[in-house]
């Protein structure tokens, strides 16, 4: 029983950071139908710009993370959609997917290439300390990121529902004609939405890349998962991203342990499909209207 | 263009591909070799991403399923002849199992359902060491002896992958010109209007995709033979990126599109060799670059300077995709 309650709590841990990088790819979906497929790689990323920050500018480690951030929500936010999206997607939305694919590869390459293709050890913002609870032993850094991502993820939803800019946003993705007539800055919302995107994969890389090392590839498996999270709970909420995060965290940790490790990475197929048969819109989600 | 012009350049290529490696060393053969492969795949993905509009990231692994049960049929004792079928078969099952699920809804799920597919399989051909061999691979897969004409050689080997390449390409074109091709035209212009005039789309992207990885299978067949080597690394998610940047840089929805790509993509390493392992960076760039200012990709640079210079009337240019509407 102790063991059940360590591995369900290190995977809500581990779940709750892929719900940040989902919610980031849900709220981007939402506002630009815009699918990246380089989520992944901007999840890799503000990492190695904090160790950047760290070995080449000094800075202390709180500087670091700050620069990390800015970085990140000037590149992945601001230059990307102003780069990428904005003269992409009146091409439509297959020839978008394919650059993001494009911009990924472009993303790893450049991190193995300028920084380095070994992991690099990454300084952790939290204590990890074990600790005790019912007798499950469970490091202090896993409680700690449970709680700081469910605390950013409240912080965002009291954004959207109760701020003015956040429910413009909302107005924007659910319908920009409307919000436009209405008097929304679409634009401007849309630039938002990528700025949050960017920020969350920040906050998801700083907290999740100490369990692992700071590697080139890191990207490969957390794009997937966060695009999986995000569809098995719904892509149109925010929710529903939170509880895909979180299902799938779990999930895996008690596949690996109590199933099979070796093919714990075909569990996010396995669930794809089962969502896809029985419940297309996701667990959370609202069917929205076909297109055809 | 004219119909005749068109088959005299069709023509003059293919002699241009039979006579080029002639006199070159090994190393140049087994280049144009490969070249000719991943257009095998690329020509499958080419159905499925520009005529069915759906993106597959999954070719590699369909290469993979095609590879490993042509591999190990010959190293058994069967014909190539035999056992590349039977690998292609392999390929459109499990396309079809793939696609049904995916396909079943709107929007992009084939992507992520191939993306999953793709790591399951390199697991699969990781672990399963007693069936595939592991990390470890295959090795000493024999190429296909035809009575007199034997492929142990690298320069008979490429004419045979010619032949098998011209052949595929000649299928493809009947697959195109034939009612399920025009349907998946009409699909790619307007899907509203096609649904609207009684094509079952959903049926019909399944089939283009289920097809689409037969090539891919295929490919695989070849590639197992050319290298006679085969291991989980060279069938990963990079390579099925790879093959897709292939369509999308050659044009997506143009039939030689697939041809140029897989030339760009498997030439440019030999080019940028001075740029080392900068070399995919310079790639992605110039992907992104090209999909801004020529989304159709090298074939659409022509269609561009085309258009330029021979100016044609257009009658009624707001019916084109149902004048975008919204």
């Amino acid at each position: 029983m102790s063991q059940f309650l360590q591995i369900l709590l290190s995977g809500l841990a581990t779940g709750s950071i892929y719900a940040l990088v989902a919610i980031g790819f849900a709220l981007v979906w939402q506002a630009a139908q815009t699918i990246n497929f380089a989520q992944g790689e901007f999840v890799m990323l503000p990492a190695f710009l904090v160790l950047v920050g760290l070995n080449y500018f000094d800075l202390p480690l709180w500087g670091a993370l700050l620069f990390g951030l800015g970085m990140s929500i000037l590149i992945l936010g601001a230059a990307f959609k102003k780069l990428v999206v904005e003269p992409i997607l009146p091409h439509g939305g297959i020839t978008l997917v394919i650059a993001t694919i494009a911009l990924g590869i472009l993303i790893r390459e450049s991190v193995k290439e300028f920084y380095s293709a070994e992991g690099q050890p990454y300084p952790s913002v939290l204590p990890s300390d074990p600790i005790n609870i019912f007798g499950a032993v469970v490091s202090l850094q896993d409680i700690l990121n449970l709680v700081l991502s469910l605390g950013i993820v409240v912080l965002l939803t009291l954004f959207l529902n109760r701020t003015r800019t956040g429910r413009c946003m909302q107005a924007t993705a659910q319908n920009p004609a409307v919000a436009e007539i209405l008097g929304v800055d679409v634009k401007r919302m849309v630039l938002y939405t990528f700025l949050i995107n960017a920020a969350l994969a920040a906050l998801a890389s700083f907290l999740i890349t100490p369990v692992y090392l700071a590697k080139f590839s890191n990207g490969e498996t957390l794009g997937l998962i966060a695009f999986i999270a995000a569809i098995v709970g719904g892509f149109n909420q925010i929710r529903g991203a939170l509880v895909g995060g979180l299902l799938i965290g779990v999930l895996d940790n008690l596949v690996a342990t109590y199933i099979t490790a070796e093919y714990r990475a075909a569990l996010p197929l396995i669930l794809l499909i089962l969502i896809i048969l029985v419940r297309p819109q996701g667990i959370l989600g609202t069917p929205e209207g076909r297109a055809v | 263009m004219a119909t005749w012009l068109r088959r005299i350049l069709i023509l003059a290529l293919i002699a241009l591909a039979i006579v080029a490696p002639l006199g070159q060393g090994n190393y140049i053969i087994y280049v144009m070799t490969s070249w000719l492969i991943f257009s095998i795949a690329a020509m499958g993905l080419n159905l499925t991403l520009g005529y069915a509009g759906q993106i597959s990231l999954a070719q590699a692994s369909f290469m993979a399923i095609g590879a490993y049960t042509t591999a190990l049929l010959t190293l058994s004792g069967w014909h190539w002849l035999a056992a590349m079928p039977l690998g292609v078969l392999a390929c459109f099952v499990v396309g079809f199992g793939l696609g049904y699920p995916a396909l079943r809804v709107k929007g992009h799920f084939l992507a992520f359902i191939t993306l999953a597919f793709n790591t399951l399989v390199f697991l699969v051909l990781r672990n399963e060491e007693w069936l595939t061999g592991g990390t470890y691979g295959l090795v000493g897969i024999p190429r296909p002896d035809l009575g007199l004409f034997s492929t142990m050689r690298s320069l008979p080997f490429y004419y045979f992958t010619l032949t098998v390449t011209i052949v595929a390409a000649l299928a493809m074109w009947g697959i195109v010109r034939s009612p399920w091709g025009r349907a998946f035209k009409a699909l790619r212009e307007n899907p509203i209007r096609a649904e609207s005039l009684g094509v079952d789309t959903r049926r019909i992207t399944l089939l283009a995709f289920a097809i689409g990885s037969m090539y891919g299978g295929l490919a695989g067949a070849l590639i197992a033979s050319l290298v006679q080597f085969i291991e989980p690394g060279s069938f990963g998610l990079a390579h099925s990126l790879r093959i897709l940047l292939m369509v999308a840089v050659g044009g997506a929805g143009y039939f030689f599109g697939p041809f140029v790509g897989a030339g760009v993509v498997i030439l440019l390493p030999e080019i940028l060799r001075f740029a080392e392992g900068y070399y995919l960076i310079i790639y992605a760039v110039l992907v992104i670059v090209m999909l801004i200012f020529v989304p159709s990709g090298m074939i659409g640079i022509w269609g561009r300077i085309r258009d330029r210079f021979f100016v044609r009337p257009v009658a009624r240019a707001d019916l084109q995709q149902g004048a975008q509407l919204k």
